[in-house]
């Protein structure tokens, strides 16, 4: 239950700390919030040769609002995908987030609270008040636990994630970011820098439901996103799962059901088949993968239908 | 394997040390410093036992490396009752409500509700409450726990019932 014995550096800038992970030829691990990395250290699961520790340095650390997109177009993984170039409306403002922001200090954030309500709603319940002092947002999405909440929610919102190593700067989008349970697209020499989340309408309704046994556990299933709502339509919807695939799983044909649609006219029970045809559950000795998609497919009814008549009441 | 000389503040007072990169802070805090009251449960985060404050937040010490608190405040339950003895609020209301047992969780639930209740702000008690979801004790039942928590929180927030 000690950690194998390892070099330990904390640099102070960007440059410093994408030097290291590249001389160390995949040797290396990141330290971010250590909330996930310190157990598997204890536990010799991970015995890197060196440790970088990016808590110190502050160009990872804040909340930021930009409001050009004009230099913040997303690249596309290499492999590429069938969807080729499909380019969604271009925002004209983001929240940039540092990978070292806290998840207590997501919660606690007076833009975050007003510009991604979600994100703070999600972060409440990622592990228990002790952990969410240290956790980060930039660890969680890192690592890729296909039960966490964060990583789903910024596959939901459209989010993109800012990469830099010693072979320059590239964007990841959340959505592309997921290979496999704790595999990501990130190279070992790969440091994320910045987290960034577009704005949504300012009519946007969010969508959050999470069913665990207890408080902090894991999500058996959990469901997060936004609904973008125009004159009685949905102009724009982001859903993703949690708990339900190897990786967190966007809702894609219920994303497009919805979109176009009046709120007054869907059909809740229906989509809610829709979204969970779109995910891939399976069997552990938490739940059964039968057990999972009946949750989800009530969840999901529920979260439209009450997010719809709060809209509607208004 | 690299060392390094660290300063930080322990029950207040000003101390230097060398550590070793992989030394956890709950293993320098109780073998290098004697800190015994930090106690260590499960070693990967899950138990909350050895929760200690730093720089006035709750934090696992089994979940941090010593040497990244060069430069932290860190205060073990030691820290808290006054010098003449006098329990800290937190310590008292747990005794009053009967929240120990066996003793072992204990120096853990006390830091974390220390660290909400001396901040700035009094948090109710569903604040506190859900904060104590972060303990795991296997003695009490948490009613003795819970009734102290409520006791600490301030009024406007939710009762117990």
């Amino acid at each position: 239950m000690k950690p194998a014995p390892f070099d330990y550096y904390a640099p102070r800038t960007i440059e410093e700390a994408y030097k290291l992970l590249a001389e160390a030829g995949g040797g290396a691990t990141v330290l971010a919030g250590g909330q996930t990395l310190m157990p598997l250290l204890a536990l010799r699961m991970s015995q890197p040769f060196i440790l970088v520790d990016i808590n110190k340095i502050d160009a990872l650390k804040g909340v930021t609002r930009v409001t050009n997109s004009a230099g913040s177009r997303v690249e596309r993984r290499a492999s590429g995908g069938p969807q080729g170039e499909a380019q969604e409306a271009p925002s004209t403002s983001a929240t940039r987030i540092g990978p070292v922001v806290r998840q207590n200090e997501v919660i606690a954030d007076e833009t975050l609270r007003r510009c991604l309500p979600v994100l703070v709603t999600a972060t409440r319940h990622v592990g228990h008040h002790q952990t969410r002092n240290r956790g980060t947002i930039g660890g969680s999405i890192a690592l890729g636990e296909p039960a966490a909440e964060l990583p789903a929610t910024a596959a939901a919102l459209g989010a993109s994630i800012e990469v830099r190593s010693v072979r320059g700067t590239r964007r990841v989008r959340a959505d592309e970011m997921y290979l496999a349970p704790y595999a990501t697209a990130l190279e070992p020499d790969e440091l994320i820098t910045t987290i960034e989340f577009p704005d949504w309408p300012s009519d946007t309704v969010p969508l959050f439901r999470e069913v665990a046994r207890r408080p902090g556990d894991f999500a058996l299933v959990g469901l997060v996103g936004a609904l973008a709502i125009e004159s009685g339509r949905i102009s724009r919807a982001g859903i993703a799962w949690f708990g339900m695939g190897p990786v967190p799983m966007k809702a894609r044909q219920a994303e497009a059901a919805l979109t176009g649609q009046s709120v007054a006219a869907l059909d809740v029970q229906s989509i809610a088949e829709l979204a969970v045809a779109d995910t891939a559950p399976f069997d552990d000795r938490h739940a059964s993968a039968e057990y999972r998609r009946t949750v989800g497919r009530r969840i999901f009814a529920r979260a439209l239908g009450e997010a719809l008549n709060v809209r509607q009441a208004a | 394997m690299s060392e390094h000389k660290i300063e930080l503040t322990i029950n207040g007072r000003r101390q230097q040390a060398t550590v070793e990169g992989r030394k956890t802070l709950c293993d320098f805090l109780r073998v290098d410093t004697g800190c015994t009251g930090v106690h260590v449960g499960c070693e990967h985060g899950v138990c909350g036992a050895c929760t200690v404050i730093i720089d006035g937040l709750a934090v696992r010490s089994c979940l941090m490396l010593a040497v990244q608190t060069d430069g932290c405040a860190v205060t073990t339950v030691e820290g808290l009752a006054a010098p003449d003895g006098a329990l800290h609020p937190v310590q008292q209301a747990l005794r009053d409500e009967h929240g120990v047992q066996c003793g072992f969780c204990t120096p853990g639930v006390v830091m974390t509700l220390a660290a909400l209740t001396d901040g700035p702000k009094r948090p109710d008690a569903d604040t506190l409450l859900d904060a104590m979801s972060g303990h795991i004790c296997r003695c009490t039942g948490y009613q003795g726990i819970r009734r102290a928590a409520c006791k600490l929180a301030s009024k406007t927030g939710a009762e117990k019932p």
